[in-house]
């Protein structure tokens, strides 16, 4: 393991994600939206499968059609799918394990929660046929984190896997899904809640002694107000089993066994996300594993000599272009011209950015046990083969 | 819901002569920073224009150097106010306004028992949120209002909220209220949806995906598609060619000989910026067939610049004029 305060940069390009892998039972994949976070996800399972062994689960969320394809996830829902080992031969590897997939459906979980902890059947039908609870389970955003985090906790406990992969939906806030459980535990507990119901219990209660309700009343009307509160009646009798299995799943994410990798790019904005991230995650005494900087422009864009040949042929074209006009087969000087020009000033453009994305890097405060780059992939990744190819990256050599 | 006008029997409304404007778009594709850039363009053509942040992370801030953003809009540029959505003040003064009940002090515990009944029925916070900003397009505080909006996953129940509410509460005050707000979203004239993509698989995937929602469960128009950080053509094919040619051995070594260096890095980085923005193509190619082509596509160019602040913004602006222009 490397040293935690500030290590060499030398250190920090051989830092990897394998020793992780290999110790850990869940590793949760998190950051900001749209900076690779299923791929990595992903990459890291297979990765683990192939060279580590055991069997390993990737949970993923939202993965892109092709992906979901590749991993045979295509409408499938809940279950579970192993990737066939003829993928990984094709791929050219061949797997010490198994890589196991399985995407998350928000509305199924949600019901199979509802299976486990109604009290009998017949709520369980009245909660399932709710209105409200149709829009909680497939609407509300604060759910699908909840629901991710005790789908993983279900998988858990089941003892299948050696280990779990998990890619984080898409939250409003990335802070969301953290306190989600804890969240849930307490929005069931609280009196405020219980105050709701009250009225609806009871109609001796004087509705005039209650300004919130008498305002409730006034603003959404008695009817739905009646539906929101029969809702939570019915809900209430699961309230037992719903607040220690939030503290269950919150006991888990805070456990040796689980380690979390912030994923980022090296732009500004979700570079400062996941900064603040990886701070929430210190504070909450939650293992930071990995920083994984995705889409890292080369090095040779930083190269200062590159720089001097780039200025070169973008202001001495017409000078360059005849002189090596003889030596090329193919187009006029006009042509060669235009080419010498637009590549010199390709590169300067695209150092501008290399050049701050290396800064953004080395100015991240908080340096984890491993920092991983990844390079730019010049195609899109959608295959086994690709998710190993970017997985390299992620290992130790 | 307000039936959908087709688009061949009128005219369509102008992005900017529109004024209500939601901005959205899968998260890290530049949603506020676009949002930000129509303000400010708006704002510098002379319109009286709110920018709104509805997460407050404090970006719009940022790009207009100035500090934090609140529920109180503060003009942070001429012509420009700025402000960040906040349910418990957004509650506040909807009952001031609404219920004439003044509310001093705080309002916590009320705020948070809202919540909870907002939380099982989703379109209630909406309300008080997509009503805001109803509110000041009727009462023209502004003759534009720009809304960096919730990311894709959640504008279609945002959008639709005013509509849910409408079926699940039958009596109350919101019930009578949402009929105005719907108003003033199904009116193609007033407001309109847009959506910031950048020509990557899964942006494009949810944008076509998004664009069909929002026709489908939303009363709101879909005013445009704004592709964001298209990289530049280098050269087209037989150009190509030459350039193939110059990455012989035989050639760069002759060209590393007149530039005294290894022109190597270079040739590289051409070739990675060629392969990019062929990828990118592809993608772009997907999203003009999935989209409706009366909708307008407009593009802006990836930004070989320094940080973000407002001298990015007044480049995207630039760009976005160029664009509403032609």
């Amino acid at each position: 393991m490397m040293a935690k305060r500030s290590p060499a940069k030398s250190e920090l390009r051989r830092a990897s994600l394998d020793g992780l892998m290999a110790s850990k039972e869940i590793v949760v994949a998190c950051g900001p939206g749209g900076v690779g976070k299923t791929t990595t996800a992903a990459a890291a399972a297979a990765m683990a499968a192939a060279h580590i062994g055991g069997k390993v689960l990737v949970l993923t969320v939202d993965p892109a059609r092709r992906l979901a394809d590749a991993l045979g996830l295509e409408g499938i829902g809940n279950t579970e799918r192993r990737v066939p080992e003829e993928t990984f031969l094709a791929a050219g590897v061949k797997p010490r394990g198994e890589l196991w997939a399985a995407m998350l459906d928000t509305k199924e979980s949600w019901d199979s929660l509802i299976r486990l902890h109604a009290p009998d059947d017949r709520t369980r039908d009245e909660i399932l046929s709710n209105p409200l609870y149709l829009n909680i389970s497939s609407r509300f955003v604060q759910s699908h984190d909840y629901i991710a985090m005790e789908r993983l906790f279900e998988i858990h406990a089941g003892g299948i896997y050696d280990l779990i992969v998990v890619d984080t939906p898409p939250t409003r806030n990335a802070l969301d899904f953290l306190d989600a459980p804890e969240r849930m535990a307490e929005f069931f507990s609280s009196r405020l809640l219980r105050w709701l119901i009250v009225p609806y219990r009871s109609r001796l209660v004087n509705f005039a002694s209650k300004p919130f309700y008498q305002i409730a009343d006034r603003i959404l009307g008695t009817q739905f107000l009646e539906d929101v509160a029969q809702f939570f009646v019915l809900f209430q009798s699961m309230y037992d089993g719903f607040v220690e299995r939030a503290h269950a799943v919150h006991r888990l994410m805070a456990d040796r066994r689980t380690s979390f990798i912030v994923v980022s790019t090296l732009e500004a904005v979700p570079l400062r996300e996941a900064e603040f991230f990886a701070q929430a995650l210190k504070d909450r005494r939650l293992h930071l594993g990995a920083i994984v900087l995705n889409k890292v422009l080369p090095a040779y864009l930083r190269d200062p000599q590159g720089a001097a040949v780039a200025e070169k042929l973008r202001d001495r074209a017409d000078e360059l272009a005849d002189a090596i006009a003889p030596k090329v087969s193919s187009g006029d000087v006009s042509q060669i011209r235009r080419v010498l020009s637009e590549v010199g000033r390709s590169y300067l453009d695209y150092r501008v950015v290399a050049q701050r994305e290396a800064e953004q890097q080395a100015e991240l405060a908080t340096v984890p046990e491993a920092l991983v780059s990844v390079p730019y992939f010049e195609t899109d990744v959608y295959d086994l083969a690709g998710l190993l190819r970017l997985g390299e990256q992620l290992w130790g050599s | 819901m307000a039936a959908p006008v087709s688009t061949t029997e009128r005219q369509r409304a102008g992005l900017l002569d529109r004024r209500l404007l939601f901005v959205t778009g899968k998260g890290g594709v530049g949603k506020t920073t676009v949002a930000a850039g129509l303000a400010l363009y708006a704002a510098e053509h002379g319109r009286r224009t709110l920018v709104c942040e509805m997460d407050a992370k404090g970006d719009v801030a940022a790009y207009f150097e100035t500090g934090p953003t609140s529920f109180a809009a503060r003009e942070v540029f001429p012509s420009l106010w700025a402000m960040s959505m906040d349910t418990e003040a957004s509650l506040r003064e909807y009952l001031r306004l609404n219920l004439r009940i003044p509310v001093v002090g705080r309002i916590g515990p009320l705020a948070k028992a809202f919540d909870f009944v907002a939380t099982a029925a989703p379109g209630v916070r909406e309300i008080l949120t997509v009503g805001k900003f109803c509110y000041e397009v009727r009462e023209r505080h502004y003759d534009l209002v720009v809304v960096d909006a919730s990311a894709t996953g959640h504008i279609v129940g945002q959008l639709a909220a005013p509509q849910a509410i409408n079926d699940l509460v039958k009596v109350g005050l919101i019930r009578s209220q949402t009929d105005w707000i719907l108003d003033i979203l199904s009116d193609a004239a007033t407001t309109g949806l847009v959506i910031v993509t950048t020509p990557e698989e899964m942006p494009v995937n949810e944008t076509i995906e998004l664009a069909g929602k929002v026709a489908t469960e939303t009363s709101v128009e879909l005013a445009a598609v704004i592709v964001n950080r298209v990289l530049p053509e280098l050269f087209g094919r037989s150009e190509e060619t030459v350039f193939n040619d110059l990455c012989r051995p035989a050639v760069s070594a002759e060209l590393k000989k007149l530039v005294h260096d290894d022109p190597g890095p270079v040739l590289d980085a051409a070739r990675l910026a060629v392969t990019l923005r062929r990828t990118r193509a592809e993608h772009l190619e997907r999203l003009r067939g999935g989209i409706d082509p009366a909708v307008p596509m407009m593009y802006l160019p990836f930004l070989f610049t320094r940080l973000h602040g407002l001298r990015t913004l007044r480049q995207v602006a630039l760009s976005l004029g160029e664009e509403l222009a032609s």
